[in-house]
């Protein structure tokens, strides 16, 4: 018998590889940001998970790290999108493999 | 339990079609309905606050930056489809993913996680939510503040247009 938070672990770690799955294998800017917010909202599948099953759910601990998280998340977003357009901007383009100036 | 595993579905579901389309608009329109279900996950699972702080925040805010950039980068209306363009990447990512996957599972499925079955649902009211951000999380809650106003700073610096 599978208890609950063996579902939601298992929920979560299916959804960080969709994620993952995303982030690799799409040149896509969009879609390559997009999979990294789905990896970021199965850590905070975690993070309820956890403080739901744990052993002090009333210190409210998961609740907390969960709002930072989406806090940061959102910041996140927010910046690479941005870096998204100005890349756009400059190449014409949204494709992965012709930013590649850095490359040495 | 029965919902549960809807729920779950509706999300893997709707992440994995968001991952595969090959129309942007779709993709982000099939993350906003994961993004929904996961804000029901967490309504299930006792955490309301931020069940809602995941439906504004994601569905409301993230979703629109997303769609805004989509259409701001879009090469014309006639090329809406992305092309899958390597097999290679296709295959090698799905070999990394699934290794990924088998690993994690495994891991949860041999470890002893009963967790604490007692409490049907842990209530924490919005009231000690708040005594916690401004008590003990205070310091933390000045940061995030401090790093949403930079980034967003940063943000419109990137993005805003060259003059001259």
């Amino acid at each position: 018998m599978i208890s609950p938070l063996q579902l939601f672990l298992i929920v979560s770690s299916l959804l960080f590889c969709v994620g993952l799955i995303g982030a690799l294998a799409r040149s896509n800017t969009i879609l390559v940001l997009l999979g990294i917010e789905l990896m970021l909202n199965a850590a905070n599948l975690n993070f309820i998970a956890f403080w739901r099953y744990g052993p002090h759910p009333a210190a409210a601990t998961g609740m907390m790290f969960v709002l930072f998280s989406i806090a940061v998340a959102a910041a996140e977003a927010a910046v690479g999108l941005a870096l998204i357009i100005a890349v756009h901007r400059h190449r014409r383009s949204v494709r992965l493999q012709e930013a590649n100036s850095l490359k040495g | 339990m029965i919902a549960l595993l809807l729920i779950a579905l509706l999300i893997l579901g709707a992440a994995s079609a968001a991952i595969l389309s090959r129309n942007l608009i779709h993709s982000a329109l099939l993350l906003v309905g994961a993004w929904a279900g996961i804000a029901a996950f967490y309504l299930w699972a006792g955490a309301e606050f931020v069940a809602f702080a995941q439906a504004l925040v994601y569905v409301g805010a993230v979703s629109m930056v997303v769609l805004f950039a989509v259409l701001l980068t879009r090469q014309g209306a006639t090329r809406a489809p992305v092309e899958y363009d390597s097999v290679k990447r296709a295959v090698f990512a799905f070999i990394v993913a699934g290794g990924v996957a088998g690993v994690l599972v495994g891991a949860i499925m041999g470890s002893p996680l009963q967790g604490h079955i007692a409490s049907p649902t842990p209530a924490v009211s919005v009231k000690q939510l708040g005594l916690l951000l401004m008590g003990s999380y205070a310091p933390a809650l000045l940061i995030v503040g401090v790093l949403l106003t930079v980034a967003l700073l940063g943000a419109i610096v990137i993005a805003a247009e060259e003059k001259g």
